[in-house]
């Protein structure tokens, strides 16, 4: 039904592979970060890096620090230790590369724009300071609208539209950054259907471009579908690499534990045929 | 009256003049500023530093009344109220980051604190008993009748220069009250943009304390964009109304107290502002609450109007008068309650409508929940083209395959 994106190309991080590897080639690495919220460590010493083109899920139960990790990692929030790389650049001069989409619910969408404004937004860095959106920056973020089936709403005003709608404004805005690495924070959360499969559809046509693309997913369901490679995150790093060897009952119970049953597991890691 | 006509239509003298058009370039640069302070959710901090502009106020007096004998000069004054206004803003910063205190308390705690040591200063100014200590009560509520010429001209350049800076960090500013995260992860150095942003806000302060006073600054800042949010749903008018809002209502302000001398400048400009607010929150036909109230009914017509004639559709009596009323209004039904031809047709119109909409709730119920228009408009008004064309495939597979090839559209 679905295609699966070619992943045979990308096993990268298997750790020997990597070595051999210029770190001008690893889109994005973070090294022993620990992250804590008044003392209480929420990620203790991960370490990881995005396998180059692929689409990658980032997946873990509630409070693994999915969020926190995309957050320092790109320097959102402070951190104990660790340093993010991108394509061997520091993150500092790294973030012209990345584009990052955060949660829906991380914004007041009664705020006075419209849906062409906030797609703007991402074309802010181009436009520079001082300088107004010009025709063709509208343009550029009409068409990324356009990609994310939203054209016919430009021009409403963002708290207008349902969160799905939302959402995909939100994903048009990183189109708009024309980024090599997205980081996206639950893109699927609280969306319809049709939203859901638009977003697929854009973030497989990123990761076609080349880009690489790193999502945060709630849904164990859907992994198997919609990603070649996962990040599985409990506090620490679990397990990461193609879905086939790494999204197994067996990485699943260790980044779970019990909160899953077993007849569960059993049913995610069997291949899904889809 | 006739002096505030003088005043208004700037021929009662260069100085009247002068103060006018500051206090105007003055409101029109906080209304500006205040946009972006209203949209960072951070009202409360201009309170604090307003109030933390007293202790530099009285300080700055006493040294060069004592030691320079120039206390009435307006310059130094205003630079010591930028002086513990910063110390205030910082200390404020302070307490939110190094303590679990939220940031309105720290407010709380910094804005009484810098206040009460003002009063105090103030009274030690009063019983050393220095000259031309006069003026500075001027500073709490605002005085404009013994303004000099050069103060007025300060006052003017320095808001210019403000409104100015807001206007070309329109942008980033736009980009940091929406989505911080993003603005970070964009490259912006939020940190500092935030600084930028309170460092303008200050700025207006320091320049207002002559002409409306500490106490009643802030309602500078506030009021012209709380009053202009009802009249828009986009930042740059947001910017350009809260601006024109400000500049009349301090213009207004300003020439009502040059023809009343007795009267706090600071007062009559807020009084003004607030007369700007009510209106907008009554006739804006954006937010205004007679909008929202004619808004309300009219849905109540379209609601009736569309279950009259759902009820027409599948052959129901239509019991309800105000459905009746209405029906009969539009043509859609006759006197003794049956259906017109045109009734009849648009019923039809009218179920096919009801049944895209009904499929659409069954395939996302989310996604039609969350939509305000669900059911109230036609459907491809409402949804894109391609969703309504899914709804149409899947409600009658033929009818959308002729649609296809006769080459027509949804809508």
């Amino acid at each position: 039904m679905h295609d699966r994106s070619p992943s045979g190309l990308h096993l990268l991080h298997d750790t020997d592979a990597t070595k051999s590897v210029s770190p001008a080639d690893l889109p994005f690495t973070v090294q022993g970060m620990t992250v804590a919220y008044h003392h209480k460590p929420v990620l203790w010493g991960v370490s990881y890096s995005a396998p180059k083109g692929c689409l990658t899920a980032i997946i873990g139960p509630n409070g693994a620090g999915k969020s926190t990790f995309l957050k320092a990692a790109l320097g959102l929030i402070p951190k104990l230790s660790g340093e993010t790389r991108i394509f061997g650049d520091p993150i500092e001069k790294g973030l012209k590369r990345i584009a990052y989409v955060p949660q829906r619910s991380a914004v007041d969408w009664d705020f006075p724009a419209t849906a062409i404004d906030v797609v703007l937004m991402g074309l802010y860095g181009q436009i520079g300071w001082f300088r107004w959106p010009s025709r063709k920056h509208r343009q550029t973020a009409l068409d990324c609208l356009k990609s994310v089936g939203m054209q016919d709403f430009a021009n409403r005003q963002i708290g207008q539209l349902s969160g799905g709608q939302q959402q995909r404004v939100f994903l048009a805005r990183a189109l708009a950054q024309n980024a090599e690495v997205y980081l996206m924070d639950e893109p699927f959360a609280g969306v319809d259907a049709a939203t859901e499969k638009a977003i697929v559809t854009v973030l497989r046509q990123l990761v076609a471009e080349g880009r690489t693309v790193l999502v945060v997913h709630h849904d164990l369901e859907t992994v198997r579908d919609y990603y070649s490679h996962i990040l599985l995150l409990n506090g620490q790093h679990v397990a990461d690499g193609p879905v086939e060897t790494t999204f197994t009952s067996e990485n699943l119970q260790k980044a779970y534990g019990g909160r899953l049953a077993s007849t569960q597991l059993d049913g995610l890691s069997q291949a899904s045929g889809a | 009256m006739e002096q505030f006509f003088a005043a208004l239509t700037l021929s009662a003298g260069y100085n009247t003049a002068l103060v006018c058009i500051g206090a105007a370039l003055l409101g029109a640069a906080s209304g500006a500023i205040g946009v972006f302070v209203l949209l960072r959710k951070r009202t409360l901090i201009s309170d604090a530093v307003s109030h933390a502009t007293l202790p530099g106020v009285a300080l700055a007096f006493i040294i060069a009344q004592i030691y320079f004998d120039a206390g009435r000069s307006l310059p130094v004054l205003l630079f010591g109220a930028a002086l513990s206004a910063g110390i205030g803003v910082l200390a404020v910063d302070w307490i939110k980051a190094h303590t679990r205190l939220t940031e309105d308390a720290a407010i709380g705690t910094v804005l009484s604190t810098f206040f009460a040591v003002g009063m105090v200063l103030l009274t030690v100014i009063q019983s050393l008993s220095l000259t031309g200590q006069a003026g500075l009560e001027g500073f709490l509520l605002g005085a404009t009748s013994g303004m000099l010429r050069s103060e007025a001209l300060t006052i003017a350049v320095a808001a210019a220069l403000v409104g100015f800076a807001v206007v070309l960090r329109m942008k980033e500013f736009s980009l940091l009250c929406f989505d911080e995260a993003f603005a970070a992860a964009s490259g912006y150095n939020v940190r500092w943009l935030d600084r930028t942003l309170l460092l303008l806000l200050l700025g207006i302060v320091v320049i207002g304390l002559k002409t409306v006073g500490l106490v009643l600054i802030i309602a500078l800042a506030i009021i012209p964009p709380v009053a202009a949010r009802f009249w828009t749903d986009r930042v740059p008018v947001l910017v350009a109304i809260a601006a024109g809002i400000g500049a009349s209502g301090s213009y207004i302000g300003a020439a009502l107290s040059a023809s009343a001398p007795n009267m706090p400048t600071g007062g009559l400009i807020v009084l003004v502002l607030f007369g700007f607010f009510v209106v907008s929150l009554l006739i804006s036909p954006v937010r205004g609450i007679l909008a929202a109230a004619l808004k309300h009914y009219r849905f109540q017509r379209i609601v009736h109007l569309r279950q009259g004639l759902l009820a027409i559709a599948h052959e129901e009596p239509v019991l309800e008068p105000l459905t009746r009323s209405i029906l009969r209004r539009g043509g859609f039904m006759s006197g003794d309650g049956q259906p017109t031809v045109k009734g009849q047709s648009e019923a039809r119109l009218i179920e096919r409508d009801q049944k895209l909409w009904n499929l659409y709730r069954e395939m996302h119920p989310e996604e039609s929940h969350a939509l305000t228009d669900w059911s109230l408009k036609p459907i491809g008004e409402v949804l894109p083209a391609d969703t309504v064309k899914v709804l149409e495939q899947e409600l009658c597979p033929q009818f959308a395959r002729t649609d296809e090839t006769g080459n027509g559209g949804t809508n």
